[in-house]
């Protein structure tokens, strides 16, 4: 085990904070205050929190529609993000992006994606602006098992591979694109297909922290080493609909029951750590409160905020017109 | 029978290669007096009045408005009669147009090109200069003012040429000279001119200069053989700002139009072509950052410093002061009160660019000053 | 000061570009050439020789040939621009836009927006465009309204080989996502470009040809040609006034505005499809804010509704040209409505 005592703290308080912050996203969604698509992540928190674990603010990550979980493990501000999910203006983007284009360059999150498949080539660009610019920084492109299927990826993957990018693509396949199911719509073996790019890449389970985590810190690794690209298959789930409002009426009946009982990454992280003596009940629950009380504060701001202004409309779209 | 006198488009300055007629001033069947204007031609810098080198009658106008024809190409036919004298016939005009366009072929295919401009390698970077006039004749140099360039000696140039080794130079911060300034108050610029003339092995030399490469020249005075100053910088305070920072700002030719204008007594002089000459140079890198610099140092808070009128008192070699009467950029009563040595001759009806306005009077003013 | 061809001004803009930003790269499809090939290393330098000689300046790291990839490298750019480089990506021919399209318009063009401002794209994706070459459907599109249509862009559509440094340098310098189109029969034109650095602003429009009568308003190639026809026209004493916006994105709609409120008459000439482009914008914009003004129809000079073809038989008589302009000036001239 490579984490010490407070990376530990730290992973757990990621993964809740994603939890909670879903879970209350869900509610609030269903009284009807926040307008449009979110796409939530709950359930997948291991994949994010895993893989950023080794990331710092200069290394850079290319998210998805379901992004909320990237932009919190990569240190995004929950006040913003909420604000932001709430159309308000002092969300992250001011209100100009909402769920699905909540973006920090300066925490070198390069913004959710609206586009299924659109993130990998601009981390492939990332990586290159490291690899030019000698900053040794690495690019993620998250990316699910729908974007799999997208020439994109392909194409980012061969880039990567020629140019040998320092870039890590991260395959969230939590069984649906959309209600297509990945075990119909991804054709052979997605690690595989990268190994056919000559790209180094291994299957995780992405419900196991530990097991996400190791993985990513040896790619991150090799990226940094200049012995470019690697990609992780990861196989999770997600709790939720692919958007608030979706029925799910495509999975069994009991599916999420059971992964939630059966699979869940956060009581599969409180376990382990339990079991190998590393953190203490009483300190996982103090982090869960601690978390409760920045979640009801950050809806509690996000619904007061002001709404951007009729002005705000017109700015933004150029430095200079 | 009449004698039948060519007009050809005329070479206005070295780098001069076709023009148009801008419009006619006499019709078909008028009658022209040798020295009167013809026609307006306008060059790819100015619109100039093409004064007619022979008596008669305008009978052909070969060239219509707004077509451009190299120099030298035949534009309108002027006849000649003398008392009784039977007129020429339009099939003796035809023959002698004929005539002269295939002389005019045959010339061009044997025209050496226009003189260019060569850079130099000086210790403060790199100076354009245009040379012309015979290699061994007496140096004269021509400095141009604030934002000008060596083309504003085009109609000077080559009359000075005959006598004299002309070398107009850039400025630096100027036309194709190097944008950086080592410095850009008055005595840095006229050591730039100094680099020049150590770079070019130059001694001595016939100094002409306008506005404020006057006032460089007057800088330089220890090192003339003679000083002839057009409108020059640095003899009284004052000084048209409005040109200075209109010149600096203007983006478009619309904006820097009325600001040229404000160069010429007749501000219709002022061609599409300079204007957009002048952009194209504002537009190079650094050249902004070198006005304002020059700007700055030398026109601070609207006011010149004035202090050249203590070197005219010192000065031994031949000085000539020209000045425009109309000048709206500095004041022709800065012409007023210098030391009895100074000839001082005002131009009527001539703004501040008396070397394009009055090319061919100013030139023979400088003759008889470098001597 | 020397006469440089549209291919020359491009190539210098991007190499004293180069030495003066180190951010500033150079990436795209056989911009360098013979990549990992046996033969001639930097063997084309693009496919008609626009970016011959860069790498050999400035190395494989900042002239980076790409795989034929056009939503990977055109993202990757857009990536790249997003942080910290400043690249100049090669789309060769402006018709591959369909291969990639969704990385400039639905990304590059919008990451500032939907950041809420914090984003800077300091990208400029280069591209051949037009007709004229007998390359067919393809590979002769203009194209330039699908990307003035989108917010977020700017786009640059040089018109002469002084034209196309200042603003290729512009287009780099600027912080802005910029499409600059090259259109392929320009590249051996030839004219005095100086040797200095220099830029053009964007949304100025230049006026190439001033006079009284109409209005002509010309897109890149097509600026030429109206030259040429306001000169010949200039003979039967008609004076026309030639507009080259420079830029569709931002458009100079103020000086078209002036200008024909001056003429009371107006000929818009566009290569690109009829359907939408930047003849039915201008046309639009100036019979809702000029209408009074306008003393006779307006006139548009565009090709057919249909794709460039391409036997030389049909794509001379598809292409706008001289005559065409010239025989719409006479019209507006003569204030009647285009025959039936």
């Amino acid at each position: 085990m490579q984490l010490n005592r407070d990376e530990l703290l730290r992973a757990y308080r990621d993964m809740c904070l994603i939890r909670q912050f879903e879970e209350r996203v869900h509610a609030e969604f269903a009284t009807g205050d926040i307008p449009g698509f979110v796409h939530l992540y709950a359930g997948e928190e291991a994949s994010a929190v895993g893989v950023c674990m080794d990331l710092t603010e200069r290394d850079t990550i290319a998210s998805t529609h379901r992004g909320h979980g990237h932009c919190i493990a990569k240190g995004c501000d929950v006040d913003g993000m909420m604000a932001e999910i709430y159309g308000r203006k002092s969300g992250l983007c001011g209100g100009k992006g909402g769920s699905m284009h909540i973006a920090d360059l300066d925490r070198g999150m390069l913004g959710a994606n609206g586009i299924v498949g659109g993130g990998a080539p601009l981390a492939c660009g990332a990586a290159l602006s490291a690899k030019t610019l000698k900053t040794g920084a690495v690019a993620v492109a998250f990316g699910g098992d729908g974007a799999s299927n997208q020439g994109t990826t392909a194409e980012a993957m061969n880039l990567a591979s020629v140019w040998r990018l320092p870039v890590i693509f991260v395959l969230e396949d939590n069984g649906y694109a959309e209600s297509t199911a990945s075990a119909w719509s991804v054709g052979g073996d997605p690690v595989k297909r990268a190994e056919g790019f000559g790209i180094p890449a291994t299957r995780v389970d992405g419900h196991d922290f530990f097991a996400v985590h190791e993985a990513a810190r040896e790619a991150v690794a090799r990226a940094r080493a200049g012995e470019g690209p690697s990609f992780l298959h990861l196989k999770l789930a997600r709790y939720f609909g692919h958007f608030e409002g979706d029925g799910m009426t495509y999975r069994a009946p009991d599916e999420v029951a059971r992964l939630r009982a059966e699979k869940d990454c956060l009581k599969l992280f409180r376990r382990k750590v339990s079991e190998a003596g590393l953190l203490e009940g009483a300190a996982l629950d103090a982090i869960e409160g601690e978390v409760a009380t920045l979640i009801e504060g950050a809806v509690r701001r996000a619904k007061a905020d002001a709404m951007p202004e009729p002005a705000d409309l017109l700015t933004d779209v150029y430095v200079s017109y | 029978m009449a004698q039948l006198h060519v007009l050809v488009m005329p070479k206005m300055g070295l780098s001069m290669t076709e023009g148009m007629v801008a419009r006619w001033l006499k019709g078909v069947g008028e009658q022209v007096a040798s020295g009167e204007e013809v026609a307006e031609i306008e060059t790819s810098k100015i619109t100039a009045a093409y004064e007619s080198p022979a008596h008669g009658t305008l009978r052909r106008q070969i060239v219509a408005p707004g077509v451009m024809v190299p120099v030298g190409a035949p534009i309108g036919v002027i006849a000649e009669s003398g008392a009784g004298e039977a007129e020429a016939d339009e099939a003796a005009i035809d023959a002698f147009i004929a005539a002269r366009e295939a002389d005019f072929a045959d010339v061009q295919t044997k025209a050496a090109p226009p003189p260019a401009p060569r850079t130099v390698a000086t210790e403060i970077g790199p100076l354009q200069v245009l040379e012309a006039g015979p290699e061994a004749a007496p140096p004269l140099v021509l400095i141009h003012g604030f934002g000008g360039d060596l083309g504003n000696w085009m109609f000077l140039q080559p009359l000075l040429a005959e006598r004299f080794r002309t070398l107009a130079i850039d400025l630096p911060g100027h036309g194709g000279s190097t944008k950086t300034l080592a410095g850009a108050n008055i005595p840095a610029l006229a050591r730039a001119v100094a680099a020049f003339l150590r770079a070019e092995g130059i001694g001595c030399a016939h100094l002409v200069g306008h506005s404020l490469g006057g006032a460089v020249a007057l800088a330089l005075a220890a090192e003339a053989l003679s000083l002839s100053l057009i409108a020059p910088a640095g003899l009284g305070p004052e000084i048209n700002m409005d040109y200075i920072s209109g010149f600096i700002a203007a983006r478009r030719a619309r904006q820097l139009q009325p600001v040229l204008g404000l160069l010429f007594a007749d501000p219709s002089l002022v061609g599409r072509e300079m204007v957009e000459g002048v952009l194209r140079y504002k537009r190079i890198d650094g050249v902004e950052a070198a006005l304002q610099a020059i700007a700055a140092a030398n026109f601070a808070a609207g006011r010149q410093s004035g202090a050249f009128r203590a070197t005219l008192e010192a000065i031994r070699v031949p000085t000539l002061i020209v000045w425009g009467e109309d000048d709206r950029i500095i004041p022709v009563a800065h012409a007023d009160a210098l030391p009895a040595s100074v000839r001082v001759v005002r131009f009527p009806a001539t703004g501040h660019m008396a070397h394009m306005e009055r090319a061919a009077d100013l030139a023979r003013l400088i003759m008889e000053t470098a001597r | 000061m020397a006469k440089k061809s549209f291919r020359q001004a491009v190539n210098e803009a991007l190499s004293q570009e180069m030495a003066r930003d180190p951010r500033v790269i150079v990436m795209g499809e056989d911009v360098a050439g013979g990549l990992g090939a046996p033969g001639e290393d930097d063997a084309w330098g693009g496919p008609l020789g626009v970016t011959k000689g860069l790498m050999k300046q400035f190395g494989r790291e900042r002239v980076l040939d790409t795989p034929i990839t056009e939503s990977g490298f055109i993202g990757a750019a857009a990536g790249a621009a997003l942080t910290g480089l400043r690249p100049v990506a090669d789309l060769m021919f402006v018709d591959f836009m369909g291969v990639c399209f969704d990385q400039i318009f639905n990304q590059a063009a919008k990451f500032k927006y939907m950041f809420g401002g914090k984003a800077r794209t300091p990208l400029v994706i280069r591209t051949m465009y037009g007709g004229g070459f007998r390359a067919a459907s393809q590979h002769s599109q203009c194209l330039y309204p699908l990307f003035t249509h989108i917010p977020g862009l700017k786009v640059a559509i040089p018109s002469s080989p002084y034209e196309a440094k200042g603003l290729l340098i512009q287009a780099i310098r600027d912080d802005d996502p910029v499409i600059f189109f090259e259109h392929k029969m320009l590249y051996d034109i030839e004219e005095e470009v100086p040797d200095e650095p220099y830029t053009l602003p964007f949304g100025e429009a230049n006026l190439t040809r001033e006079g009284d009568d109409v209005t002509i308003v010309a897109f890149g190639r097509m600026v030429m040609l109206a030259n040429e026809a306001a000169d010949r026209l200039a003979g039967e004493g008609i004076a026309c006034t030639v507009i080259d916006p420079r830029t569709t994105s931002p458009l100079d709609i103020e000086t078209i505005l002036e200008e024909v409120r001056a003429t009371g008459r107006l000929v818009v000439v566009d290569e690109a499809h009829p359907r939408c482009n930047m003849a039915t914008d201008i046309s639009a914009q100036i019979a809702e804010r000029a209408f009074e003004a306008l003393r006779a129809p307006i006139r548009m000079v565009v090709p057919p509704h249909t794709p460039v073809p391409f036997s030389p038989a049909l794509e001379d008589i598809y292409l706008p040209s001289v005559a065409k302009i010239v025989d719409a000036v006479r019209a507006v001239m003569a204030g009647g409505r285009k025959a039936a």
